[in-house]
């Protein structure tokens, strides 16, 4: 009795298991298996044995700069894109604005932060390029010249400003409702019990919203890290960020080496892997006081 | 000499004056509690004592200062919500300490003072827990903790019970009415219950449509409510038609028999007017002492422990009475023709 | 006080955001010299690529959502009904695009697939298509599950199939006839974010070789002036109506939650 039972658990098990297999198929076609090839070439020299010499080539002041030049560039929008969006976010919720406000402003978020790639970049030549709306509005209005000023929109800070055209939407869709989520009654009792507006945001609100922050800076973060389109239609292949780098040698193999390009990818997997395994430790840390 | 005043407060959200002119004086120590039907302003008149809503027009003092200006951080006021207030990223201690960390009270003398505050609502044990994994009871008790820990001068309640289930309200109330009394803190408690608010009040404030209707001890409000919506609103109410035939002497005619009413009457000679009777002024049978005996038929029976519910019609209206069980005597069953003796003693005039 | 820094951030922030949409509008009317004109959405029309790379893109997009919709709806009802155990993996596996950039995707897709391998789908052009559109569906994965999978929630998956299954229906029966009709609405809304994404996408598409509507704007881009900055007003225009479309479906719908 108690054996038939058993054996017939271990004959229903992966039957059921069967249920998912088509998407841990695709899984593993589409996701898995080219992530182990890229992590696989990285240790490969071109004939396929083992070697940890892509690792130490990738040490060439070019890459490394492109790598520090990537990390800079997605902290930076990143931290930026949370901050203003949570500047907004706030004063929607919490600033006494017209109801009307909030609405548009989500939708709008929406549309904002899908609105990335090639047209971001066509939007922002035509307003802050050469010859853009902004750049010739301050020159004869103001005679104020952006490029003898040194800002070039085919720069760091140029692509710095593109790319917070879709980092801060995201960070306003993901935090608007963490913030309808702090209850009335925890600000209200903190006043009551004595506390400042700035001691309930120290004590009680920012650590309710930590995790979201945190998980909205993560997300943001890799969003930036990854991001080609933008770069390369604002920039073409001239600005040395990873990610352009990586797109022009899996065209053309620029590091002639394409084992190189496999540990240049690896690289990337590496750094995402590192932010987002911070992310859930922290995650994990701010959150013991949730269910 | 009353410590909390409120005097002429007002308060209007647009054109909805939501507040009428609301005057009450709280002497120390008191536990006082608004009663009323939803939406009356109850807690648009605690949100304004603690300083969450600037009242359109009066004043608030407490303890001679006059606070009405003041803002809610600066008042010195424990406040404890409906549910769900506790900071949930902190501990049961934390939360208990929060308004003594945020004075800046020293960490030694804030570590005595939440243990001593965690055992007089007994969760010392509890201390390190967070709040989800309190049950809502317990919750709340910390939540009193907390509001009591900075030594208020004034507690207020907003209906902290009503999430509760029956059994843990009841025992709760009583634990809060017992450290209110051993404290001795001047309290405000708002609620909708009826029950609640007549058992542990010193008094109660019965509100309607933003203005006290009537302040009294639980007795008072009980027995000699002054509006019509006081007698209907606190307890239940038997409503019988009579006719005034001496006013002076507060004597009036109910059917065949002649009722002597309290004093209060001001109806004149031959008016048709109401009187009213609470269920337990209604005496099933002929009892002696009583002023008269109707007839009725009994339609329903509760049987509710100590005491038995009876609706019976009496005149073609509807009668409650209630009667105490008796172990020797099975109470009658629906249909049956009874008699109620009735007293005019016992009656609450209706004037309008 | 803390209303002036609200209205501050806000009008910052429109600012911000409405500029270079006036930029790229006026910039795009500009194409003739002195006065304004819509020369240069003419020239983008008149060119055959144009509709080329469109209709390839919005092809490629229907595949990508058929494929998602086939690929997560069973997942997920069958992740809530008969296995909870594999949600940790099934999670994860959906928020794994969201770690892995695309290009690193795309660059494991071109050395596993390529003609020498075993399965040489980028030797033909039905072969990549059909590459890109997977590429496409991963980009989608995390979105379209996690719409769909909110969409499972509200209803009571169990109940449901329990009802069907007394009633006779087989497995593909239920989940066409019941279950996806119950989660059209996070499906729909799933479906036009999938759209939004895939049409404008160039770095797939580009390193793949395919003739998709981004790699046409980039190209564009590179050696035109006017006719960008048209693009990107389409192409805003796109997305917005992808986003319409997303919040119509999802108000139709509790309307009529609303009348049951
Ligand atoms: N912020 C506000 N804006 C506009 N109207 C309000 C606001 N707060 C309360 N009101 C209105 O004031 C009236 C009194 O509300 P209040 O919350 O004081 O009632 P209450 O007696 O506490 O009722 P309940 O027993 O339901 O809690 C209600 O009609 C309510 O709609
Ligand atoms: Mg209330």
């Amino acid at each position: 009795m108690a054996k038939d039972t058993v054996r017939r658990a271990r004959r229903r098990l992966p039957l059921e298991w069967l249920g998912i297999l088509p998407f841990a198929i695709f899984a593993v076609l589409f996701l898995i298996l080219p992530t182990m090839r890229i992590v696989i070439g990285a240790f490969q020299t071109a004939d396929g044995s083992f070697t940890f010499q892509n690792m130490l080539d990738l040490n060439t002041p070019s890459i490394v700069n492109a790598y520090w030049t990537s990390i800079k560039l997605s902290l930076i929008t990143a931290g930026l894109g949370c901050a203003i969006g949570f500047a907004m976010a706030a004063a929607v919720v919490f600033g006494g604005l017209p109801k009307g406000v909030r609405s548009p402003l989500l939708t709008f978020s929406g549309v904002a932060s899908n609105f990335a790639g090639v047209p971001l970049a066509f939007a922002f030549i035509a307003t802050l390029g050469p010859a853009g709306l902004i750049t010739i509005w301050l020159r004869t209005e103001f005679g104020i010249n952006l490029r003898g000023m040194g800002f070039n929109l085919l720069s760091f800070w140029g692509l710095v400003i593109t790319y917070l055209f879709f980092q801060i939407p995201l960070m306003i869709l993901i935090i608007i409702p963490a913030l309808d989520g702090l209850k009335r009654e925890w600000r209200e009792a903190a006043a009551v019990l004595g506390a400042t507006g700035a001691q309930y945001w120290r004590m009680v609100a920012l650590p309710i919203l930590f995790p979201s922050l945190l998980g909205t800076f993560a997300l943001l973060f890799a969003n930036a890290f990854g991001a080609v389109a933008t770069a390369f239609a604002l920039t073409g292949p001239q600005l040395n960020i990873v990610p352009i780098k990586l797109f022009a040698q899996i065209r053309g193999d620029v590091l002639g080496n394409p084992n190189l390009g496999f540990a240049l990818a690896f690289g990337m997997i590496v750094i995402t892997v590192i932010a987002n395994t911070i992310y859930i430790v922290l995650r994990v840390r701010s959150e013991r006081w949730l269910k | 000499m009353s410590f909390l005043t409120i005097s002429h407060l007002e308060k209007a959200f647009g054109s909805n004056l939501v507040v009428k002119d609301f005057n009450l004086e709280v002497a120390k120590g008191e536990f006082i509690s608004l009663l009323g039907p939803s939406g009356c302003g109850k807690t648009t008149v605690l949100r304004m004592v603690a300083g969450f809503e600037t009242p359109t027009s009066g004043s608030i003092t407490i303890g001679g200062q006059e606070v009405t200006g003041l803002k809610a951080n600066a008042r010195n006021i424990g406040m404890m919500f409906q549910a769900y207030a506790l900071f949930p990223n902190l501990t049961v201690a934390d939360n208990v300490a929060f308004g003594l960390k945020v004075k800046g009270v020293p960490r030694a003398e804030r570590e005595s003072r939440v243990s001593e505050m965690l055992n007089l609502i007994g969760l010392a044990e509890m201390a390190g827990r967070f709040p989800f994994q309190l049950s809502g009871g317990q919750q709340q008790r910390v939540a009193l903790a907390r509001a009591l820990a900075p030594s208020p001068r004034v507690l207020l309640l907003d209906e902290p019970l009503s999430a509760l289930d029956a059994k843990v309200r009841v025992s709760l109330r009583n634990e809060i009415r017992e450290i209110q009394q051993r404290l001795g803190i001047t309290t405000i408690f708002v609620t909708h219950d009826q029950e609640e608010a007549m058992s542990i009040s010193d008094r109660i404030v019965v509100m309607n449509a933003g203005i006290a209707d009537q302040v009294g001890s639980p007795f008072e409000i009980y027995n000699r409510p002054t509006t019509r919506f006081v007698a209907n609103f606190v307890g239940t109410l038997n409503t019988f038609a009579v006719k005034v035939e001496d006013s002076a002497a507060g004597k009036v005619r109910l059917g065949g028999a002649l009722l002597t009413l309290p004093p209060g009457l001001s109806a004149g000679m031959g008016a048709e007017m109401a009187i009213a009777l609470r269920p337990e002024a209604l005496r099933l049978g002929r009892e002696p002492g009583y002023e008269t005996v109707i007839k009725g038929w009994i339609e329903e029976v509760h049987f509710m422990g100590s005491i038995i519910r009876l609706r019976a019609r009496v005149a073609g209206e509807l009668v409650v009475m209630d009667t105490f069980n008796r172990a020797d005597q099975p109470p009658p069953v629906p249909g049956t023709e009874v008699e109620i003796s009735l007293s005019g003693k016992d009656a609450i005039i209706l004037n309008g | 006080m803390t209303r002036f820094f609200a209205w501050f951030a806000l009008i910052f922030g429109c600012l911000y955001f409405l500029l270079p949409l006036v930029g790229m509008t006026e910039f795009s009317l500009k194409m003739r010299r002195g006065e304004y004109s819509f020369d240069a959405y003419r020239r983008v029309f008149e060119d055959q690529r144009f509709w080329d790379t469109f209709g390839y893109s919005l092809a490629l997009s229907a595949a990508t959502i058929v494929v998602g919709v086939l690929l997560v709806v069973p997942t997920a009802y069958w992740v809530r009904l008969k296995l909870p155990q594999a949600r940790p993996f099934v999670e994860f596996v959906t928020l794994l695009p969201l770690v892995i950039p695309a290009i690193v995707l795309v660059f494991g897709y071109i050395r596993l697939y390529n003609t020498s391998s075993v399965l040489p789908l980028t030797g033909s052009a039905f072969g990549t298509d059909f590459l890109l559109t997977m590429g496409y569906t991963t980009l989608a994965l995390p979105y379209m599950y996690r719409s769909v999978d909110t969409g499972l929630r509200t209803i009571d998956v169990a109940t449901l199939t329990e009802a069907a299954q007394s009633l006779g229906a087989g497995w593909i029966t239920i989940l066409a006839r019941i279950i996806l009709p119950n989660v059209m609405v996070a499906v729909l809304s799933g479906a036009f974010l999938t759209l939004a994404i895939v049409l404008g996408e160039f770095t797939m598409a580009a390193l793949l070789n395919r003739p998709a509507f981004g790699p046409f704007m980039q190209l564009l881009g590179a050696n035109r002036a006017y006719e960008p900055p048209a693009l990107a007003v389409i192409a805003f225009a796109i997305t917005w109506g992808c986003m319409g479309l997303m919040q119509l479906v999802t108000r139709l719908s509790k309307h009529e939650r609303a009348k049951a």
